[in-house]
């Protein structure tokens, strides 16, 4: 994915700004916001901030990332791939030697909040402190009281397996000063919006950190500007587009579709799976309802991002008459006919903005691999969608892809048998029978 | 030496629908569960592919998702002075195998038993005279009445998502249900499924005779639809498999699709699959359950001990495990005393096939309980003083099973087996031939019970199950009296060929089929001294047992028995809960 020559200018240009940044301006920077942090004489939480740091570190969904597959909650080790390489997630357990039981509250809300960590060790931005940057320092305090009370589990992670030359972690001061807002890093309440719009922007840009997902990322990782919540590719995902764009945002959801949607993986349109499914279980199930309206109203806010419109393939295309018959065998059972889907379990395809996303991956690989819709305590059904990789050609799967497409009012570009080959190599489907 | 686990408050044995609903009660009231499973982990989607073609020989004809021979087998004879072989193929029986139990394979019919069935004795006595009961017939009351069971039935109708249409509520005959059925507190949570051609023509035939024609409570959804647990359904597509198949549209009512995916979540519960119990261990006086030994696929042996023990594996296996573990006293047929495999019952069978002339039946569009009933000849719905039997039948036309092997037969008489004649026929008899099933009740017999064989061994060298099952002659008489009123439903639907059959009149056979719903063996009561249990199902002899399953019945209705079995099990569970847990002790004094 990249080129050698954009390799070699990369690190130029990140080790030229790590050396300028350690020895000069952000060391400044960094020493004077460190100071202003509240030395560790923090007194003793008490429950209720415990019970708050809870709910904190959930909206956080620390969990996701800061537990191995198996593992026990929070001791780390899960493994993310961020195309530069591999940052295994720290463990996070009051353990003193493994974890970060000799942790000040002061250290913990440096990490959380300029992604420096123990020793100064710069963290790298898959750790999404630039999101946490937004999180008050009373927020960070009660979720470090929080992850105090947990059972210690000493576990070593070897955060760092990264090639050469990314694994150079002094490298990330350089990326902090080209990418990282320090000034406007901390949320600062817009006083021409209402509390709860601001309360939602809030909680979108900073613990739910919506943006590390659903946000296209330059060549070095970070934040496209002008692009935030636009929707973007997220390691074989398509991360859908969270802006009032009416085909293929959020833009023909209501606030309570929002909230439905987040709260039980689901809603009448439209079902939680893949990453969104694990992000909806672990954290945005545990939210109550009025922070997840506040989400919404803020989320309902963002102007639309662009959208030519789009002609629909018409329905004599060779592509889409095989689709059509092929989704009457195969789809039609659970989603019905009609694309009116089965509510919390099968979703609908009619005006689908995720079936019309500006990219067709999620579609195909579920097609290809199947999925299961987001387990929550209110909808603990787990339905899930048969793979079809050993059923279906690459031609067939991208007739059928293009159908749902561009029916049902919508319109959205054919899909290739060559997408679909690519995508069955890349997740490791089966070959058809 | 036997490996040990942590203490459970309550061990299950056996996950299918009594199991799962037992687990689902107790965990909710706080207690650390522990299910221990023979057969293994089926998960409703991944197990039950929308994707697969429903392979009618792989599951139908060799059945694999029911228990393997190669399990266990169990011995049969038609009477006591015969000695029992074992069966080499179960054919009739069909035990459940796996997470869900039968409850994941069955055909979905959720009936509620009728007020009569539960005091089959007290009402005949009081209304027929003593006589009406013919000598050696062990009819007796359950111990708990249908109005009892009512707020159980409706608790398992909804977590079930049961299609149907009232006939009777608070009181009230509600046109178009069923009007005999016991006064229900309201309606189905979904209506009733489509009707197909032949539930027309049946209706039709039911309205020129004046029976009262109404569709079958169905354990399939005719919608979407969300359970008290949170748990989506999806609606029937009338795929038609359902018997012996698993359902991955989330359409069937079943252990895997309405109850498992709420409680596997739950930290309090822990399911052990793939492991058999051996027995229910208990104290040396015999007098309180310890726990269970149970037997894991590699071979080792675990001790499982538990505060409650809920014995809820097939109404075969719950009989069994009673006698292989010493909980009650074994029946003994030469001193008709004891009660652990006594009131055994099955199902009395009669009916008729019906083919049309030009007609269209497109059996392809079924369900597993799409189906039209009359009960206008079940339990006491008719009056009985001018025939010469008690009990009744259910009588109902099944659209479901339109499957290219299993219909092979359904041709006219004379035609032969194979060959062109044949393919003739049956290309015909597809569209044009159905059966009018007629679903009888079963009284139980001294000459009819259930005990350990004395020479046939399982795997582990215990005794295998011995069955000692025929028709008794109250129940070949209604069979006589049910076959002739099919036959009348036949040509009052104007079939051109109404076939008559009446498989009671030659001594009864585990190889034809007829039924699989086996019930009784260690059945609830008043009196210890005719029943295993209490009307709470508990051992009466071990007080932290209890016994969940058609095992428990006194008798058998004229419907299959899910329905019953869920109720009297969350009937079980509320006792547990509101009142075992606060005194653990008999919930019944003697």
């Amino acid at each position: 994915m990249f080129t050698f020559r954009r390799i070699a200018l990369l690190v130029i240009a990140l080790a030229v700004l790590g050396c300028l940044g350690a020895g000069g301006l952000y060391a400044f920077n960094r020493v004077t916001y460190a100071n202003q942090i509240a030395e560790t004489t923090v007194p003793a939480p008490t429950a209720d901030q415990i019970k708050r740091g809870h709910y904190l570190a959930l909206a956080g969904d620390c969990v996701a990332c800061h537990t191995a597959p198996g593992g026990a909650p929070y001791a780390g080790g899960l493994q993310l791939n961020t195309g530069f390489g591999i940052v295994a997630a720290s463990n996070i357990t009051p353990d003193r030697d493994t974890g970060i039981g000799g942790w000040t509250t002061k250290q913990f809300i440096l990490a959380m909040h300029r992604g420096i960590g123990d020793h100064g060790k710069r963290l790298y931005p898959a750790m999404p402190y630039t999101a946490y940057a937004k999180v008050s320092d009373a927020d960070l305090t009660d979720i470090k009281a929080y992850l105090d009370t947990l059972p210690p589990v000493n576990h070593a992670v070897i955060a760092n397996q990264m090639p050469f030359p990314f694994n150079i972690r002094l490298m990330m001061i350089g990326w902090n000063m080209l990418f990282f807002d320090f000034g406007g890093a901390e949320y600062k309440a817009d006083p021409t919006q209402t509390a709860e719009w601001n309360r939602g922007a809030y909680l979108v840009q900073g613990l739910e950190h919506c943006s590390t997902c659903h946000t296209t990322k330059n060549f070095l990782g970070a934040d496209e500007a002008g692009k935030f919540l636009h929707g973007t590719d997220l390691d074989g995902w398509w991360a859908p587009d969270l802006t009032s764009n009416t085909r293929i945002g959020l833009g023909s959801w209501s606030e309570d579709d929002i909230v439905t949607f987040l709260k039980t993986g689901a809603n009448d349109r439209m079902v939680a799976a893949g990453p969104m499914a694990e992000a909806v279980t672990n954290s945005t199930q545990h939210l109550t309802v009025p922070d997840l309206h506040a989400m919404a109203v803020y989320l309902k806010s963002i102007p639309a991002s662009d959208d030519t419109g789009l002609t629909p393939v018409p329905p004599t295309d060779p592509q889409m008459v095989a689709g059509r018959a092929i989704y009457g065998d195969n789809c039609a059972a659970c989603h019905v006919l009609n694309a009116t889907g089965v509510p919390g379990m099968a979703p609908a395809f009619v005006l689908s903005p995720s079936v019309q996303a500006q990219n067709p991956e999620n579609m195909i690989r579920t097609i290809l691999a199947g999925g299961h819709v987001a387990v929550t305590e209110t909808n603990p059904t787990g339905a899930a969608m048969p793979a079809f990789d050993w059923k279906l050609s690459d031609a067939q799967i991208a007739a059928v892809t293009t159908y749902l497409r561009n029916s049902w009012g919508n319109a959205a570009g054919p899909v290739t048998a060559d997408q679909v080959a690519a995508k069955r190599q890349q997740i490791g489907a089966r070959e058809r029978n | 030496m036997a490996m040990k686990r942590p203490k459970a408050d309550a061990v299950i044995i056996g996950l299918g629908w009594a199991g799962s609903l037992m687990a689902n009660e107790l965990t909710l009231a706080g207690l650390n569960v522990v299910a221990i499973e023979r057969g293994g982990w089926r998960d409703t989607s991944g197990d039950f592919p929308t994707s697969m073609d429903t392979d009618e020989l792989r599951y139908a004809t060799r059945r694999e998702l029911l228990q393997p021979l190669s399990v266990e087998t169990m011995s049969f004879r038609d009477n006591p002075s015969q000695s029992a072989r074992p069966l080499r193929d179960f054919n009739t029986y069909q035990f459940g195998w796996g997470a869900g139990g039968a409850g994941s394979h069955w055909n979905g019919m959720t009936w509620r038993f009728l007020p009569n069935d539960f005091q089959l004795y007290s009402n005949t006595v009081k209304k027929y005279g003593a006589n009406k009961i013919l000598p050696g017939m062990t009819v007796q009351d359950w111990g708990v009445t249908y109005d009892n069971l009512e707020p159980f039935y409706d608790k398992f109708e909804r977590l079930a998502g049961t299609s149907g249409k009232a006939g009777n509520i608070q009181g009230v005959i509600q046109p178009g249900g069923n009007p005999f059925e016991g006064a229900r507190a309201r309606d189905y949570p979904l209506p009733p499924l489509e009707r197909t051609q032949a539930a027309m023509l049946f209706d039709a035939g039911a309205k020129e005779l004046g029976w009262h024609s109404f569709p079958v409570p169905a354990g399939n959804t005719s919608g979407a639809y969300t359970n008290p647990l949170g748990v989506h359904m999806a609606p029937c597509t009338y795929c038609g498999y359902c018997e012996f198949f698993g359902c991955g549209n989330w359409s069937k009512s079943s252990p895997n699709a309405c109850i498992l995916p709420a409680l596997m979540n739950r930290p309090s519960f822990t399911l052990i699959t793939e492991s058999e119990v051996m027995k229910v261990n208990l104290t040396p006086d015999k007098k309180l359950a310890t726990g269970v030994t149970y037997v894991d696929k590699s071979g080792r042996e675990w001790e499982q001990p538990a505060d409650i023990v809920v014995i809820s594996a097939y109404q075969m296996d719950n009989v069994r495990l009673m006698l292989l573990s010493g909980i009650g006293k074994p029946y003994d047929r030469a001193s008709l005393t004891g009660v652990v495999g006594r009131n055994y019952a099955n199902q009395t069978i009669a009916g008729a096939s019906v083919f049309f002339k030009d007609e269209h039946l497109n059996p392809f569009i079924g369900a597993g309980a799409l189906a039209q009933a009359v009960d206008d000849f079940n339990s006491d719905n008719f009056d009985h003083a001018n025939v010469d039997f008690i009990g009744g039948s259910n009588m109902l036309i099944h659209s479901t099973n339109g499957r290219p092997i299993g219909l092979g037969n359904a041709v006219p008489p004379g035609t032969p087996r194979w060959g062109s004649a044949w393919k003739k026929a049956y290309q015909e008899s597809y569209q044009t031939a159905n059966s009018i099933y007629c679903m009888g009740s079963s009284t139980p017999h001294q000459d009819v019970f259930l005990d350990l064989d004395p020479t046939y061994t399982d795997r582990f060298g215990r005794p295998l199950l011995r069955v000692t099952y025929d028709w008794n002659e109250n129940d070949k008489r209604m069979a006589h009296f049910i076959a002739d009123r099919s036959v009348e439903m036949g040509h009052a639907m104007k079939a051109s060929l109404v076939v008559r059959s009446e498989p009671t009149a030659k001594p009864y056979s585990p190889m034809d089929n007829l039924s699989s719903h086996t019930t009784g063996g260690a059945v609830m009561g008043d009196d210890p001294t005719t029943s295993a249990i209490n009307r709470y199902l508990q051992s009466w002899d071990v007080p932290n047992t209890f016994v969940c399953g058609a095992s428990a019945f006194a008798n058998n209705g004229g419907y299959n028995p899910t329905g019953t079995v869920g109720a009297l099990t969350l009937w079980a569970a509320e006792a547990i809960k509101t009142k075992y847990l606060k005194s653990p002790g008999p919930l019944v004094a003697l």
